[in-house]
């Protein structure tokens, strides 16, 4: 009860910058992008990056199978808690998530897929995390969200859905509607405590 | 964002300070690393700045081995120390010697002593994580830790399952941290094994007694058989080592008469024919070899939870 009151408040200081009908649009042009590249998906394999690449991922994959007619796309999920560069920085261990990769990656075109591209740390470890699978022959990157002017590292993405330019301390999130109530994305004035 | 979840103690001394969230927490992190063992390249950056020794008063085979690997696993810097070829021989004291190690930057120790209590010591005069790897008869919490994992992992949750322990409880800390442990999880407990490698107080652990091997593996869903440590008992406890086997060893035949599958486990070193027959140790009914598979991950587990971080280094 007190988590779900936590959650409102946050709501109402969150605004809503795509709501869940342009949403739509932005996820059909995206995958329109994928098939452009990467036609019926040969030799190629999506992964997504636990925990909220994952529910992007899962939304495109499934839009890409009712597009093509064929629900053939190898799909993975990345964990890449343990990679992370900040592990000392953290007061607590993060709680890693499944990692779900049943294919060689070795000589495949890999579609990397997160929420929401920021500092690029994420996207760093993710391919460091890669690696450990085998070595693909070429790794593109799709996000939803590109905060293109707080970048850490020289990484961009290849598809984006939104551009979002704000202040450092803004928070942006993407809520999916059977995780969160609907398909939104929100930006907060600062980084939102999780409610525990 | 992924979740954080933190553990309620800075060290791991013993089952006794963890909390059933505390264990619930090593068992979903090592979930997470034994898939990591199973990829291509079995390793992961997280511990890349720390370093860990490990300090061995004891002889150990697998549990040295399986903290070794847990470490280069995680990346860590690994430093081994095995007493017999130190100045531990030349008369220095245990506190002295971690004090010298430390001042070489050292951020965790593992260490197994013949000393109950040596670990806890460690903890409150030395400034570093200290990890338990068996410190004489009191505790093993790393061993408790993976075999209750492997039981889950074979029959799913623990709780009113029948677990029984059986052989050398007086001298066993495996037998004392499996107790703590399994019982926290919700599992009923019972002991087996002659009256003389009993302690008195062991009902007090909430757990039950019997003296009759035929009766607890009927009751049991599984049976964690422990090694006879002929190298504790001071005294004769049983008249010989064949008699121990003839009223308390676990064969072939006897698992048959019960016309039921009871889980063999053996936390290792096993003496074959006397606690556990071969055919017993190496049949299907045996989860021997997953427990060292999951002892890797379990200790992973622990050392990347326990790792210092900036608000507690």
């Amino acid at each position: 009860m007190r988590s779900q009151l936590v959650y409102l408040h946050h709501m109402e200081h969150g605004r809503v910058i795509l709501s869940s009908r342009p949403f739509q649009m932005v996820l059909d042009r995206l995958c329109y992008a994928l098939i452009e590249n990467y036609d019926a998906f040969e030799g190629t394999c999506v992964i997504g990056v636990q925990p909220r690449g994952v529910l992007l991922a899962d939304r495109l994959v499934s839009r890409l199978n009712e597009i093509l007619g064929s629900p053939s796309i190898r799909y993975g999920k990345l964990d890449i808690t343990f990679y992370r560069d900040d592990f000392r920085k953290q007061g607590r261990p993060m709680v890693a998530s499944q990692t779900v990769l049943e294919f060689p990656i070795e000589d495949q075109r890999v579609i990397l897929i997160d929420d929401v591209l920021y500092t690029g740390r994420t996207i760093q470890a993710a391919m460091t995390a890669l690696g450990d699978f085998g070595r693909p022959a070429t790794v593109e990157l799709l996000a939803l969200v590109d905060r293109r002017f707080n970048r850490h590292l020289p990484i961009k993405a290849n598809y984006v859905g939104i551009q979002v330019d704000a202040v450092d301390e803004a928070y942006v999130k993407v809520d999916w509607a059977d995780q969160d109530g609907d398909d939104r994305i929100l930006i907060y004035p600062q980084k939102q405590e999780p409610a525990v | 964002m992924s979740e954080s979840r933190k553990l309620s103690q800075p060290h791991l001394l013993g089952i006794r300070d963890l909390t059933p969230e505390d264990i619930r927490l090593i068992f979903d992190t090592a979930v997470q690393f034994k898939e990591v063992l199973n990829r291509p390249i079995k390793k992961v950056p997280s511990l890349r700045d720390t370093t860990i020794v490990n300090l061995f008063f004891e002889n150990s085979t697998r549990t040295r081995i399986s903290f070794e690997l847990a470490e280069k696993r995680l990346s860590a810097d690994v430093v081994n120390f095995s007493a017999s070829a130190s100045s531990v021989s030349k008369g220095e004291t245990l506190i002295d010697t971690v004090n010298n190690i430390l001042s070489m930057k050292v951020d965790m120790v593992v260490m197994r002593h013949p000393a109950p209590g040596a670990a806890e010591l460690l903890a409150r005069k030395i400034k570093a994580t200290i990890v338990n790897a068996g410190d004489g008869t009191h505790e093993h919490p790393t061993q408790a830790l993976l075999d209750a994992f492997s039981m889950e992992e074979k029959i799913g949750s623990l709780e009113g399952k029948h677990i029984a322990i059986v052989g050398d409880i007086l001298h066993s800390r495996v037998a004392l941290s499996n107790i703590l442990c399994l019982t926290k999880l919700g599992a009923k407990v019972r002991v087996c094994g002659p009256p003389t490698l009993i302690p008195k107080w062991i009902h007090t652990l909430g757990v039950e007694v019997s003296y009759d091997i035929r009766d607890t593996l009927e009751w049991a869903d599984v049976a964690n058989i422990l090694r006879i440590q002929l190298e504790r008992q001071d005294t004769r406890y049983f008249p010989s080592l064949r008699e121990y086997a003839l009223y308390f060893g676990i064969n072939r035949a006897l698992l048959e008469e019960l016309g039921k599958d009871v889980v063999i486990m053996h936390p290792g070193p096993i003496n074959r024919g006397v606690e556990i027959t071969s055919d017993v140790a190496d049949s299907s009914q045996s989860i021997i070899l997953q427990q060292v598979e999951n002892g890797v991950a379990i200790r992973m587990a622990v050392l990347y939870l326990l790792a210092p971080r900036a608000t507690n280094a």
